[in-house]
């Protein structure tokens, strides 16, 4: 948005930490465990059968990913459409950590995909088939990833107008050192870059509203139609979680997730790149959430009680525990936050965020994986490699992460400025990442 | 948060999700669909079958170049002799099972797909790549289209659809009926051409419902009084007799709604016409529009840290 750009910041300090190595070491591992799955087929790293065709990539990093990826829609839910911008200077590093939870939901559905060569149908009408969900959901993930990258160009090029290019021509150094001969060259170059980031971004700035409000319709749409995913298999998943209100639960499941994820994200980061806690703010978003937590959760009661599976939920056999379970961590997290006082503090709202966040998360796995039952004879649970196709992917999104925000800037500027207190900042940022 | 601006902002999700809800009401009644008897299908007997498996063999040889070439091998049959599925598989459309409740009582049964007359597999494949013939109502798969997203598998209430996990390049496999091999050549499939003992009797879906009617009223001592697939899921074309309950054979118990009725009737009311999606995005784009020229003329009142505002 025009003239806020001077909101966030770069986050100065090292990119190469331990933990860099470590989640760069994670990836890896599961990069070439994907590189076996394509020379040797899904079955040789998977435990997935014919009964449980879909196991932990579809559930974790497509179903779960991208619900844990709504920051970036909730929080711009809030700031244009609630038009609450004091919320603005949380949305970059939303919007980043959707970037990465999307980009790698659609990463690991290529993995997941057996004829993944075939998969240039979706951009062919021709082969649309109107009926299916699923086409409804990878069209819209899809062109949200698109609005996700619009949503953080301006990041991007404001980064572009106003670095001097030294880490770009340390690493080009450092890669090469005949590829830096011609300076003069490269000087131009970088002028050139400069000048059009200065011209692209107050235009972008003027159509950026209308990608934002695509970008508030396309994870509606998509969310919900998560849900309905699953209203096929009306044999197969359990009557505890198989409802008409499948696309509903979805979509408020995701928002109130969305949000948790946003207050869990800054405490995190404030911790980890010890910055100021942004408490206002976060007390503000978590007086939200157990409102909508506490509507899913009358309308997941109610709807039992109007199918006649209360019974069910109660039980406590495997699937009643597993809904308990749910339930209860999004419901006790829901009564912390109702709590004004405890509500004002990083530490309870960092342990209520977090039990929604599993609770809804939760929820997701039941819907996909726990309460799905082909029938006799089938069993799932992932075996070791396929888990660790999962956590490579998630170590790559917050490396990722992590080295962003440290080239762009993403966070939000901090309240004190004193280049003291930046200092010690950076530099225990630099020990403790 | 305010109270005021607590409730607004339950005020728009609400309308976000007006769509959706709606859906729920609309769900609740539902009829099941109409049954095409013109259909192509398959009447299994189980009474009749004397588990020879030559059925399974010939689909095999006659639809080796679509996928189910590969014989499988028995853990004890260290010479590779015999071709010894346990299921249907990525090599298997079609396989005899043994239900045996004593040394007395037991029945064969066959799996393979069972052509259902709203299927489910076509409905949920994004890409069209299992479509049902208008006219024959075979449902048939397509190599070239699919993308093994596997959501057919997930769909499909008698888990037919079955994956080759162990390709490189993998495929679904299921029964088509022969559609372009025996049948093309020789107007029948190859397992209804070669049953010895007439378990297997091929023909349009009214033909093989007035037959299965016939032999239970001719013997109904030999039978359940039940033909499945007349009505479980929505109507299936490939039809069963037996002499023990269906559950026991492997066959679910379905209600006579078929699956896709169900879903497609909430996805579609949500995107009836699209019209919700382009109302919602229109409606977006004229509240956050009018927020910003807001903004803009308030002149960045929300950088003044003390206060905030609230409309
Ligand atoms: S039995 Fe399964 S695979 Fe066969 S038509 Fe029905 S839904 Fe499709
Ligand atoms: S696996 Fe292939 S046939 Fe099955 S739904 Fe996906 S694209 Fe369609
Ligand atoms: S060929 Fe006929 S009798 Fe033999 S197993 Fe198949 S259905 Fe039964």
């Amino acid at each position: 948005m025009a003239g806020h750009n001077d909101e966030f910041q770069r986050l100065d300090a090292r990119i190469f930490t331990p933990s860099f190595f470590v989640l760069l070491a994670l990836t890896l591992i599961g990069f070439f465990l994907v590189g076996v799955r394509y020379v040797k087929g899904i079955g040789a790293v998977t435990n997935l059968s014919d009964g449980f065709p879909w196991g932990i990539w579809i559930t974790y990093d497509v179903a779960t990913g991208t619900a844990i990826a709504c920051g970036g829609y909730a929080v711009a839910i809030l700031v244009y459409i609630r038009n609450h911008m004091r919320y603005h200077p949380m949305i970059r590093s939303a919007v980043l950590t959707s970037m990465f939870g999307y980009g790698l939901a659609g990463a690991s559905v290529m993995i997941d995909l057996g004829r993944p060569w075939n998969s240039y149908n979706f951009f062919l009408p021709s082969r649309w088939q109107g009926n299916s969900v699923m086409l409804e959901v990878a069209l819209c993930v899809m062109a949200y990833s698109m609005v996700l990258a619009i949503e953080f160009l301006p990041a991007l090029l404001s980064a572009m107008e106003n670095s001097d290019w030294g880490p770009f021509q340390n690493f080009v150094n450092w890669l090469h050192p005949r590829l830096v001969s011609d300076r003069e060259s490269l000087n131009t170059g970088k002028e050139w870059m400069r000048s059009a980031a200065a011209k692209i971004r107050p235009r972008l700035d003027k159509a950026l509203i209308f990608i934002i409000a695509l970008g508030i319709t396309l994870p509606t749409m998509h969310q919900s139609s998560l849900g309905s995913m699953l209203l096929i298999a009306s044999t197969k998943l359990h009557p505890l979680w198989h409802t008409a209100f499948l696309p509903l639960l979805f979509l408020i499941n995701c928002i109130y997730i969305g949000y948790s994820i946003a207050i869990l994200e800054s405490i995190i980061s404030s911790y980890a790149f010890n910055r100021p806690f942004e408490v206002r703010e976060l007390s503000g978003l978590a007086g939200i959430v157990p409102w909508l937590s506490v509507i899913w959760l009358s309308v997941v009661v109610g709807d039992l009680v109007w199918r006649g599976q209360l019974h069910a939920a109660l039980s406590l056999d495997f699937y009643s525990r597993f809904f308990l379970a749910e339930f209860l961590l999004v419901a006790v997290g829901s009564m912390i936050l109702f709590n004004k006082r405890m509500r004002r503090t990083p530490r309870w709202l960092f342990v209520s965020a977090a039990l929604i966040v599993l609770g809804g998360a939760l929820y997701r796995f039941n819907v996909y994986l726990i309460g799905f039952d082909p029938g006799k004879g089938w069993r799932y649970f992932p075996s070791l490699a396929e888990l660790m196709i999962t956590v490579g992917i998630v170590s790559f999104e917050i490396l990722g992460y992590q080295v962003l925000v440290k080239l762009l800037p993403v966070l939000p500027r901090m309240a004190r400025r004193g280049s003291h207190a930046r200092e010690r900042g950076a530099r225990l940022a630099g020990d403790a990442t | 948060m305010r109270r005021q601006s607590r409730r607004d902002f339950l005020k728009s999700v609400a309308v976000a999700g007006a769509g959706v809800l709606s859906c729920g009401a609309a769900a609740a009644s539902s009829g099941p669909g109409k049954v095409n008897n013109e259909e192509l299908g398959l009447l299994y007997d189980a009474t009749r079958c004397v588990g020879c498996k030559a059925c399974m063999a010939s689909c095999k040889r006659v639809n080796a170049a679509s996928g189910s070439l590969a014989y499988e091998h028995a853990d004890w049959d260290k010479d590779e002799l015999w071709d010894a599925p346990q299921d249907l598989s990525g090599s298997t459309r079609t396989v005899i099972k043994l239900y045996k409740e004593s040394p007395t009582r037991w029945s064969y049964v066959q799996s393979s797909c069972m052509h259902c007359q709203k299927p489910a597999c076509v409905s949920v494949c994004p890409v069209g790549a299992m479509t049902k013939d208008k006219t024959t109502g075979i449902v048939e798969y397509d190599k070239n289209a699919c993308i093994g997203c596997r959501y057919c598998q997930v769909a499909c209430s008698f888990t037919i659809p079955r994956f080759q996990w162990e390709k490189t390049i993998p495929q679904i496999v299921k029964c088509d009926l022969c559609k372009n091999t025996n049948l093309a050549q020789k107007g029948i499939p190859a397992c209804a051409e070669t049953c010895p003992a007439g378990a297997l009797t091929f023909g349009k879906r009214k033909d093989l419902l007035a037959d299965a009617r016939q032999r239970l009223k001719e013997s109904p001592d030999r039978y359940v009084n039940r033909i499945y697939g007349e009505t479980e899921g929505g109507g299936t074309n490939h039809l069963y007799l037996a002499a023990y309950p269906f559950e026991k054979l492997g066959l679910p118990d379905l209600p006579p709604e078929a699956p896709a009725e169900f879903s497609e009737k909430i996805q579609h009311t949500i995107y009836k016409g699209f019209m919700a999606p382009v109302a919602l995005y229109g409606t977006l784009c004229f509240v956050a529009v009018k927020n910003m020229k807001k903004q803009d003329t308030d002149e960045h009142p929300e950088k003044d840290a003390g206060k905030r505002r609230d409309e």
